[in-house]
């Protein structure tokens, strides 16, 4: 694995965009967050999120059809990138053999 | 009428502060996100908390990756331009790196200097953008160049008035002998307020009748039919509002209109709201002429002799407007042959254009253009420059007051190798930084204040974020305020010569200061002539306000007659109203107390001089007038029903009395076109035109046209009691009319609306002022107070107190206050006389406004320089003299 960062709060980010597979927007990744998650999310730090993905190469993006609801605006869509995802794998590979490497270790 | 509520919007300045530090690429998909959220949150948490959430949300946007993604933006042009200029592009990152330390350094100069510079920069913003609108009055309309309306001067006994209305068949005259000239005429009606009904439902909006071309000549942006809506007879153009407010939201388009209880109309378009600064903008309904003409039929029967309506006109294309002018201007003259009264008036026809409507609609009394509001645009430019001028001079104050400090520093640049032109360069880039930063300050400052000021100045003006010109202006203001502010310091401070500053043998010359006292000196001026314009304007119009206006305004309401109902039953409703218990009186008068609406002449008396060409002022009234708006009688009598002779009885004001020098006036004869009346009483002079205007001579009368009702409600009743119940008893008598209340003494308020503003805005450019300059006077105190601070502490140690040291810190800057207050006294003197001059009813320019804004502006300069000098004055001598 090369030296990818990727930063917590960047992986859910990444890996909503890759769950909601087309319709991934700032607001829709915000609010699947917060009901997955839990916690308290704002749009600002999603759009910042990301932006710096997009520079990464993680996630690519275009401007989608404009919707009244938002006065006319057009939202950008977010998508993974084949970059994207082989960094999700190699993350949950690592992972993954980290547990495996854990001893067993009775903690009750 | 069906309303539906309309869809919450988030806070707009929300959305502004967004584009402030959000790169412009991503803010549509950030605004759209934004509002889907919002509106999310309106219907789960309802609007007030979705909109606190909203703005909570735009400031968490303010984020150092979006910040600095927004600066990469705006310096990859910046530095493509300055390599091409005299700065260097790598030493353009060292002088920002010096800059940016120097400022952090210095904390109180950098927030003197940033905040003293932003403040006056945001006013020279407002002030900008005000003028914009004022100079982009009426550019909306695409033929703009080549409308006119057609006016008229008349002359009477040497003074000439300027009027727009004219009698009603000089237009076929212009339209059928100067084809080559005018490509359309259009008769119109005054633009005035109509009772306009769909169904039962009634509003009062503003109308104008005009021949069925003015769509196409102003241009109107249609939304539903067409521009030829007009020609078809009984039709109606509604602009958007109009449409709105009437139909809500079903489609207005044939539906049936009734005008004024007498027209039908049909709703044959819809056109888009004229902007706010445009003429015609209150008209919320276009209807054609002939409609008018045929509910008013005597209209077609009016001669030269009689001028009452309006006439708008646009040019071919390549004419000139004075050519037209001087060809036109006998027209009138010409077709009044024989009626030797309205020859002595020597009318003369003109032309005046539409880009002179609003700015440049005053006329003196030689018939001459005097300008107008433009006169207010170059007073308010004036004072914004001078605001701009305050706020750079603190900044040169006070980079120059600390020149010393970074004298070394010069000096070892210079020893190191520095030219003069890189020393001068890192002194601008760092009055450009500070100008930059204080610029996102003013547009801060500017969102927060603008609605603000729009109220005060009656706008409807936004920053113009979209528009290319404002940040072309804005960039040229940066440029300028960042050369205005810097040029001192650099070409002053890049002059030092190294070896001199170096042995620190370095004196910084006797006569150092004397610029910087030299631009205190200015400051202050400028500031005490606000002052004191500020209390005398002020003074003006408390004059004016207290002015005795002859009749009672309290409890007085008025109502216009706008349906036949009023007048075949006025009777009925007075006694209606009487039976209520909460009016004292109602009459009928031919126009409002606060108004005058015609004059007339063909008066003759004894001891007339037949040179004379006498004008008055003509009211018809009621006999009840009197009694319901409180006349105050000097002699004789009030008219009465008990008199039937009152018929051809006339009351007259002082100011005709004097006029005619009439010695006894009561019972005297006064001829109207041969016909005896005879004065029955004198009353004092009612203010009904300008109160700042002597008092029109004005002659009351019994028989002729009465369109206006006034009530006076008891004294002791309440109108929110009293109002319920007259507008029962309307809605009873006469069911056809609204109840569309004025307020006398609202209206009478109304009349010092311009005046007011500049009072308010005097007062607002006069404290920020005084703030800036005395922003300046601190920062230059505790420079004086820091670089004495080894003087101070051995006063102290051989004895001096504190009230000494204080006075010999503060006694220099007194001194200079002083001199500006000795400028500023004759300065402001020459120009408030000039102003007071054009009022003829006025205060006067006493003595003491000047001593009290001298003293003002001692006393401030005092509290200012007290706390540094104090605080300089407390210190511990040990401390300043341990180093040495």
């Amino acid at each position: 694995m090369g030296r990818t960062y990727l930063g917590e709060f960047e992986e859910l980010v990444l890996l909503t965009v890759a769950i909601l597979n087309g319709t991934a927007y700032g607001l829709a990744i915000a609010e699947d967050l917060k009901r997955r998650t839990n916690r308290s999310i704002n749009l600002s730090g999603v759009h910042v999120a990301l932006y710096r993905l997009e520079e990464k190469g993680f996630v690519k993006s275009q401007l989608g059809g404009a919707i009244a609801a938002r006065g006319g605006r057009r939202k950008r869509l977010f998508s993974i990138t084949a970059y994207g995802k082989r960094t999700l794998d190699e993350l949950r590979q690592v992972r993954y053999d980290l547990w495996e490497a854990m001893p067993n270790l009775s903690l009750s | 009428m069906a309303k539906s509520p309309p869809t919450p919007l988030p806070p707009a300045w929300a959305d502004q502060l967004l584009g402030v530090f959000c790169p412009s690429e991503l803010q549509e998909e950030l605004l759209g996100d934004l509002y889907e959220q919002f509106e999310q949150q309106v219907t789960q948490l309802g609007e007030s908390t979705a909109r606190r959430l909203y703005v909570w949300e735009v400031i968490r946007f303010c984020r150092p990756y979006l910040i600095s993604r927004q600066l990469r933006a705006l310096t990859a042009n910046l530095t493509f331009n300055s390599s091409i200029s005299f700065l260097p592009a790598n030493m353009l990152r060292n002088y920002l790196k010096i800059a940016l330390r120097s400022l952090a350094k210095n904390q109180v100069y950098s927030f003197i200097n940033i905040s003293g510079l932003a403040v006056g920069m945001a006013i020279a913003m407002l002030i900008g953008l005000w003028v914009w609108d004022e100079l982009s009055f009426d550019r909306y309309y695409q033929n703009y160049d080549r409308i006119v309306q057609v006016a008229q001067h008349g002359t009477v006994n040497g003074e000439t008035w300027t009027e727009t209305n004219l009698p009603y068949p000089l237009a076929t005259e212009l339209k059928t002998n100067y084809p080559t000239d005018f490509k359309r005429v259009l008769k119109a009606w005054q633009i005035q307020d109509h009772i306009v009904a769909v169904g039962n439902d009634k509003l009062s909006l503003t109308g104008e009748f005009i021949e069925s071309e003015a769509p196409e000549m102003l241009t109107l942006h249609m939304l539903k039919g067409t521009r030829a809506g007009l020609r078809e007879p009984g039709s109606v153009l509604l602009s958007a509002s109009a449409a709105k407010a009437l139909f809500g939201d079903t489609d207005p388009m044939n539906k049936v209109v009734k005008i004024n209880n007498a027209m039908d109309t049909r709703v044959t378009g819809v056109y888009q709201d004229l902007p706010h600064n445009t003429a015609f903008h209150e008209v919320k309904f276009f209807a054609p002429w002939d409609l008018y003409v045929s509910a008013n039929p005597y209209i077609k029967e009016q001669g030269w002799v009689n001028n009452f309506m309006h006439v708008y006109a646009e040019l071919q294309p390549n004419v000139d407007v004075d050519n037209v002018s001087t060809k036109i201007k006998d027209i009138h003259l010409k077709n009044l042959v024989g009626n030797t009264g309205q020859l002595a008036f020597n009318f003369q026809i003109f032309l005046h254009p539409m880009s002179k409507w609003h700015l440049h609609s005053g006329f003196d009394k030689q018939g001459n253009n005097t300008g107008g509001l433009i006169q207010y645009v170059w007073l308010f430019s004036l004072i914004g420059v001078f605001v701009l001028l305050l706020a750079c001079i603190n900044f040169m104050n006070l980079s120059t007051a600390r020149s010393e400090k970074r004298a070394k520093e010069v000096g070892i640049r210079k020893a190191v190798g520095s030219m003069r032109g890189q020393l001068i360069s890192q002194f601008f880039s760092e009055s450009f930084l500070v100008v930059g930063l204080a610029f996102v300050l003013t547009i801060g400052l500017v969102a927060v204040s603008i609605n603000w000021f729009n109220e005060v100045a009656d706008k409807e003006m936004a920053i113009l974020w979209t528009n290319p010109y404002f940040w072309l202006f804005s960039l040229g203001f940066i440029l300028l305020t960042g050369l205005l502010a810097g040029s001192y310091p650099a070409l002053y401070l890049s002059r030092f010569q190294p070896i001199k500053v170096l042995k620190g043998t370095f004196q910084v010359g006797r006569f150092a200061s004397i610029p910087r006292k030299v631009l205190v000196v200015v400051q202050f001026t400028v500031s005490i002539t606000l002052i004191i314009g500020t209390i005398l304007v002020y003074r003006q119009i408390q004059y004016a306000k207290n002015r005795p206006v002859g009749y009672t305004r309290e409890g007085l309401i008025d109502v216009r007659m706008s349906a036949d109902d009023f007048y075949t039953k006025f009777d009925v409703l007075r006694q209606e109203l009487m039976n209520t218990g909460v009016v004292y009186e109602t009459a009928q008068s031919a126009s409002r107390a606060t108004e005058l609406w015609s004059n007339n002449i063909g008066f003759d008396w004894k001891g007339k001089d037949p040179s004379v060409q006498a004008d008055f002022g003509t009211l018809t009234v009621s006999p009840e007038y009197g009694k319901t708006v409180g006349w105050q009688f000097m002699a004789g009598r009030d008219f009465s029903r008990d008199f039937s002779s009152d018929s051809s009885a006339y009351v007259v004001n002082e100011a005709t009395v004097r006029f005619m020098g009439l010695k006894n006036p009561v019972g005297q004869t006064i001829r109207r076109d041969g016909k005896p009346f005879q004065i029955i009483g004198v009353i004092k002079d009612m203010v009904m035109g300008s109160p700042f205007e002597p008092a029109y001579p004005t002659i009351f009368f019994l028989r002729g046209p009465l369109n206006w009702i006034n009530i006076k409600i008891k004294p002791d009743v309440s109108a929110a009691d009293a109002l319920p119940k007259i507008e029962a008893v309307f809605k009873k008598v006469v069911p056809s009319a609204g109840f569309d209340y004025d307020f006398v003494d609202q209206e009478y308020g109304a009349k010092f609306a311009d005046e007011d503003r500049i009072s308010s805005l005097a007062s607002f450019f006069a404290i920020l002022a005084i703030f800036i300059s005395c922003l300046g006077l601190f920062g230059l105190a505790s420079y004086v107070a820091e670089q004495r601070t080894k003087e101070i502490g051995i006063r102290k140690v051989l004895g001096a107190s504190v009230t000494n040291l204080w006075a010999m810190l503060s006694k220099d800057f007194v001194a200079l206050v002083l001199i500006a207050f000795g400028i500023a006294t004759p300065v402001s003197y020459y120009f408030l006389s000039n102003w007071l001059a054009a009022y003829t009813y006025r205060t006067d320019l006493s003595w003491w406004i000047f001593a009290a804004s001298g003293a003002g502006a001692l006393v401030v300069t005092l509290l200012t320089v007290s706390f540094q000098s104090i605080k300089a004055a407390l210190l511990n001598p040990v401390k300043s003299l341990r180093s040495e």
